[in-house]
């Protein structure tokens, strides 16, 4: 997965609390390979039959301002997958689910916790504005104005290298090893019987 | 330094720690059920084996057919299972597919199967994982970049929650039950209540509950914004883990649970939140919206936008609008034109038989389906007839799976219809477009169909153990 400092695009306001992954991609879209591509599953139930639904009078836009504990709910990373292969890049928000936090950081997608997100809302309306994102200083400029975005060191680290787990786990292949000896001596009855 | 059990268990599981403060934890079960094929793919494309397939499980039940098991009519369904199968097969993990007469859903299975114990860390890319902390475990949902990072290397990344500790003292009113006490934190606390924190259950409530009902408790955990729900191991816990398939026995378990008894807060431990309620305060719950914190005892009356404040006035607008109710109206009569009772939360033995004693002698006044937790709680319940109260009830009694708590296999909720659900979420479309769900314990599901309404199950219990 490519890294990433900087990024310009247009933002666009869904002033709803508490989006689910399941509104964000219903089940009944989840046994698609990814390669298929996710995109047109992005909000499916929402969208139907809303012809002013945001993401379809704005096509195009990049970043996601909307209300908080997004991405609460079930733990489908196919929500993720949803909004990146719509071109979504940020998502910005007062509060994350945990889960969803995760996974879109495992994707390269930003879940940007923004404090003054109300703020944002209420300037956008059902409008757009230039937005960009600078993972280095840590802010979100949208319609000119800065906001702080919360950023754990981890994830900035993270976004901006690209990073793979699997490849940064396995440099610690010597110390996964120790353990699982360590574990097995400290702790014999975690193995299943019969394994 | 005093300690809580969160800090116990994540440092019995930490392997290293990354100077931006993230964990590198030991997996010690890994349940994989029909999602895992993104996780499968990623390995797959890197030409990756599984790291400890005899720590890793796999589970068929998102997608599993609840009648007619043997004839999948939708191609899309038995791909999912198909694939399953094959990826399991291929990587030498023990599966517990649709013709193993163990399968069930996977948070129900892994007690069931004695897979889950306290002090492990169990991971599953499902987010009601928080399930199996209710037996001190540190269990916890994860992606699918997670699940895939897990099969290669049996461990996972993450960064230690704060520590919370919500705390029920006192004693269950009759009808009353685990659900009602999920369901009364999170409308307290609401849906991002404990996001960040890791839960602890404590209190003389929580002591008190059977391990279903500490099960229930903590699979709820997640709704209420925490990933991970845990209750420190006691007599409970260990009588229900002995003799479990693949649970330690003779020395082993003596020696287990040994190290099990240190599983616990100290009491001088500090929590970054502390939240207590009162037993006695909880009554029957039930949601009226579309979130889970959107739930009031049955007595209680359909909110009034208009009396609440600022965002939640306009959630609760268009939750009542989803959800075709009026403000002002008692919940209580509200008709239903369905149940579920069914899912991880509540499709135990306990909760069929709580369920049973309602329906026992009663007719159903709409249609339901009863989908018990695993293929063995349904065996069980047949050895006790419990499936005779079912039938004679006029409801549906099917095979185990997810089944109409996701909809993915095919159960669903038609759009408009109003179903009382033992699940979890009652998320718009989450039982099937333009679903309406309504949680509620399982006794108050055999109460809805008994009455065909949201009703209170108290009067219904009346002269009944
Ligand atoms: S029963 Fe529902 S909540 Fe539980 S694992 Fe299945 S889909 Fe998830």
């Amino acid at each position: 997965m490519a890294g990433w400092v900087e990024h310009e695009g247009r933002a666009v306001a869904l002033p709803r609390s508490d989006i689910d992954t399941d509104q964000i991609i219903p089940a009944r879209f989840m046994s698609a390979s990814r390669s298929e591509g996710y995109g047109g599953f992005l909000f499916a139930d929402l969208r139907e039959g809303d012809a002013a639904f945001p993401l379809d009078r704005h096509p195009g836009a990049s970043v996601l301002v909307t209300g908080p504990n997004f991405g609460c709910g079930s733990s489908r990373e196919a929500a993720v997958y949803a909004l990146v292969d719509a071109g979504i890049r940020v998502v910005v928000a007062e509060s994350f689910a945990d889960i969803f936090a995760g996974n879109a950081v495992n994707n390269g997608l930003l879940p940007a916790r923004v404090a003054e997100t109300g703020a944002i809302l209420d300037a956008l309306g059902t409008g757009t504005a230039p937005a960009r994102v600078d993972l280095e200083r840590g802010t979100l400029t949208v319609g000119g104005r800065d906001h702080p975005v919360e950023l754990p060191d981890i994830w900035r680290r993270k976004l901006i290298n690209g990073w793979d787990d699997i490849d940064l786990t396995r440099a610690h292949a010597d110390d996964i090893a120790a353990f699982r000896e360590t574990r097995a001596a400290r702790a014999p009855w975690a193995m299943p019987r019969g394994a | 330094m005093s300690r809580t059990l969160l800090d116990r268990l994540w440092d019995a599981h930490e392997i290293v720690r990354s100077p931006e403060g993230a964990s590198l934890l030991w997996v010690d079960r890994h349940l994989v059920h029909e999602g895992s094929h993104h996780a499968f793919a990623k390995l797959a494309e890197r030409g990756l084996p599984v790291a400890e397939p005899a720590l890793t499980f796999g589970v068929a039940d998102h997608y599993a057919p609840t009648r007619g098991r043997d004839r999948i009519g939708d191609p899309a369904i038995a791909k999912m299972l198909d694939r399953l199968t094959e990826n399991t097969r291929a990587h030498g993990v023990r599966l517990f597919g649709l013709d193993d007469p163990r399968q069930g859903i996977v948070h129900v299975l892994g007690p069931e199967q004695g897979l889950t114990l306290p002090g492990l860390l169990v991971t599953c890319g499902d987010s009601h994982t928080s399930t199996h902390g209710a037996f001190g475990a540190l269990a916890f949902g994860v992606g699918a970049t997670q699940v895939a990072h897990v099969l290669a290397t049996q461990t996972v990344w993450q960064t230690k929650p704060r520590a919370m500790r919500i705390t029920i003292e006192g004693t269950l009113g009759p009808a009353v039950t685990a659900k009602d006490v999920a369901l009364h934190w999170i409308a307290a606390l609401g849906t991002g209540g404990a996001t960040g924190h890791a839960v602890e259950y404590a209190g003389s409530a929580v002591r008190a509950l059977s391990m279903e009902g500490r099960m229930t408790l903590c699979n709820l955990s997640i709704e209420g914004g925490a990933r991970f729900g845990m209750i420190a191991p006691d007599e409970t816990t260990l009588a229900y883990v002995a003799g479990r398939p693949f649970a330690p026995e003779g020395a082993a378990l003596d020696r287990a649970a040994e190290d099990w008894a240190a599983l616990r807060s100290d009491p001088d431990a500090r929590f970054d939140r502390d939240a207590r309620f009162d037993a006695a305060d909880i009554a029957p719950t039930v949601t009226w919206g579309t979130t889970p914190e959107q739930a009031l005892p049955i007595t209680g009356t359909v909110p009034d936008p208009a009396r609440l404040d600022g965002a939640r006035a306009e959630a609760a607008r268009a939750a009542l609008d989803y959800m075709g109710l009026v403000p002002g109206r008692p919940l209580d009569g509200t008709p239903v034109d369905q149940v579920f009772l069914g899912s991880c939360t509540n499709a135990r033995i306990e909760d069929l038989r709580a369920a049973a004693r309602v329906l026992e002698g009663r007719r159903a006044k709409v249609p339901g389906t009863v989908s018990p937790g695993s293929m063995l709680v349904r065996a069980q319940a047949e050895a006790e007839g419990l499936d005779r109260v079912f039938r004679a009830a006029g409801l549906d009694w099917v095979a185990s799976g997810c089944s109409m708590c996701v909809g993915m296999n095919g159960d669903t909720v038609a759009p408009g219809k109003r179903c009382a659900s033992s699940t979890n979420r009652n998320f718009r479309g989450r039982q099937g477009r333009g679903a309406r769900t309504h949680l509620m314990s399982p006794v108050m599901v055999a109460a809805a169909a008994v009455t065909g309404t949201l009703t209170d199950v108290r009067p219904l219990l009346e002269g009944r153990a």
